[in-house]
């Protein structure tokens, strides 16, 4: 039985003593007007950028074991999870493409969205000069570099999602979406002939197979498919990420989803792609998968790629502006 | 696991078949989307002695650089080398190149330019960013990095040990095209059931 061991991460106490946060930090959330959360989030991309989520490693480590001891495919796994560990060892980035830069921020009634805004790229800054990010966004017609992830157009860049929400407590997570496995996403219209997809949840199947095998290993496989159905073109995409969020290993609470979660796990591990597509049976980590409205008239079913290198990170304030991260 | 250094000879290269796991020791040249343009439009003189029998790395890596001015490489894996397509062929051909290392694989045009000239595509691990920087032991040397930004600048550096999968030969050989072929066809056969 072949097997290698979990990577060994730093423990929580190191990973605390490295905080860019001061000890028993706390945000004023009873001032939301004057609260900062510029180092939280600070704190928030360190982390994210070079230490890979418990569920993503424990994925890998799972894809590992099924491969063969000695194959192309064991041995890049075995890469992969080494590279986990040097990353968390030094923090450095897990991955040279620190991806797009995207925001959720959940908070209550009260707070200027425009200064936690600017609080957000003022972090996204400075973890851009202390190397923690590459500068990853670009005039898009000439290719400039401004040089530190600030959209030299308007605010797009990085991406931030508001949303008010009940209750006291902040919620931010965030995400580094990579270049190689944006690329492969895809955005379906059912039905589609081509590929025999008809408006039902075999249809939404044929599409996801579709779009993996498309991909190959160019999305940096194993990944982790998110899959809206519905939607418009926009807020379909918007979800095929969002949905991402979501830790591998905990079901779907919609028990038809779950099922179709489940069946194209088995599916997408036999098409024989692999780790980097160099073959076997790793080609796939997770399928996360939400239903959205939709217009009569369209049925969208929006995929996002996200790489094996799932870095992605939730920062809570409780009620009291005591941070966790997880 | 087969040890390769850098200057490659052709002969080398010949012996290399589709599927060998090498590490790379030597010095290698970052170029990525603005360079290939570049190295095309314009053939800069100064970078064929950097070239000669070198290898190319499809890299936009994350840099620091150290209060003495020197430069060290933080993360550094491949970036996705599909987009240099139009331009590799004539590259290895003008340069006289013995390898390219990025990730996902190349095209035909590619292909034939690795049989013409003697020269292998190198897969590295995607992702694999900070174990790859690792094994950059130094930063020799960067050209280009006002015009064309760090991610695309010509970084010149020393690597060891550095992990590879031969995906692509001299002899017209392609480990993608293989995959591609066998998991299209469990495609549609997966996508015929109900």
């Amino acid at each position: 039985m072949p097997s290698c061991p979990m990577p060994d991460l730093t423990p929580m106490a190191t990973v605390e003593a490295r905080s860019v946060l001061p000890r028993d930090w706390a945000a004023d959330l009873g001032s939301p007007l004057t609260v900062d959360l510029t180092l939280a989030v600070t704190e928030l991309i360190r982390r994210a950028t070079s230490r890979m989520p418990q569920d993503i490693i424990e994925a890998l480590v799972a894809g590992r074991n099924a491969e063969t001891d000695g194959s192309r495919a064991a041995n890049t796994l075995d890469t992969m999870l080494e590279n986990i560990q040097l990353a968390d060892d030094h923090v450095a980035p897990l991955c040279q493409d620190t991806g797009t830069v995207i925001f959720w921020v959940r908070h209550p009634f009260g707070f200027s969205q425009q200064r936690i805004r600017q609080q957000i790229r003022a972090a996204v800054r400075e973890c851009t000069r202390r190397s923690w990010l590459r500068p990853n966004c670009v005039e898009a017609l000439s290719g400039r570099n401004p040089g530190d992830n600030m959209d030299p157009f308007l605010e797009g860049h990085p991406v931030i999602h508001f949303e008010e929400k009940e209750g006291p407590g902040l919620e931010v997570s965030v995400m580094l979406k990579g270049g190689g496995c944006e690329n492969v996403g895809a955005q379906y219209r059912l039905p589609d002939a081509a590929i025999g997809a008809g408006r039902d949840l075999g249809g939404v199947r044929k599409c996801v197979i579709d779009a993996v095998a498309k991909a190959q290993g160019q999305g940096c496989s194993p990944g982790i498919l998110g899959v809206a159905i519905g939607g418009d073109r926009v807020t379909g995409y918007e979800k095929s990420k969002e949905v991402i969020l979501r830790k591998l290993g905990t079901p779907n609470p919609d028990p038809k989803l779950d099922a179709l979660e489940r069946r194209l796990m088995e599916d997408l591990n036999t098409l024989g792609i692999g780790p980097m597509g160099y073959g076997g049976r790793s080609t796939a980590l997770g399928v996360l998968v939400t239903e959205m409205f939709r217009h009569p008239a369209s049925f969208f079913v929006s995929i996002s790629y996200m790489c094996w290198s799932s870095r992605r990170l939730e920062l809570k304030l409780d009620a009291g502006g005591q941070p966790s991260f997880g | 696991m087969k040890r390769l250094t850098i200057p490659i000879s052709e002969a080398a290269i010949r012996e290399l078949k589709v599927g060998d796991e090498v590490l790379l020791n030597g010095r290698v040249v970052l170029s990525r989307d603005m360079g290939h343009k570049y190295m095309v439009e314009h053939k800069p003189e100064w970078l064929k002695p950097l070239l000669a029998e070198a290898v190319i790395y499809h890299c936009g890596p994350v840099v620091a650089q150290h209060p003495d001015g020197h430069w060290s490489f933080v993360a550094a894996g491949p970036t996705t080398s599909i987009r240099e397509e139009p331009y590799q062929a004539d590259v290895l051909e003008t340069y006289h190149v013995r390898g390219v290392i990025g990730k996902g694989g190349m095209g035909k045009k590619t292909s034939d330019g690795l049989a013409k000239v003697g020269a292998c595509y190198f897969h590295a691990t995607g992702g694999a960013g900070a174990l790859l920087a690792e094994r950059v032991k130094r930063v020799v040397d960067v050209k280009m990095l006002e015009e064309f930004g760090s991610p695309e600048a010509f970084w010149i550096v020393e690597v060891e040990d550095f992990p590879l999968v031969v995906t692509m030969d001299s002899h017209g050989g392609s480990l993608h095209e293989e995959v591609a072929k066998a998991s299209q066809d469990r495609a549609r056969e997966l996508m015929s059931q109900k």
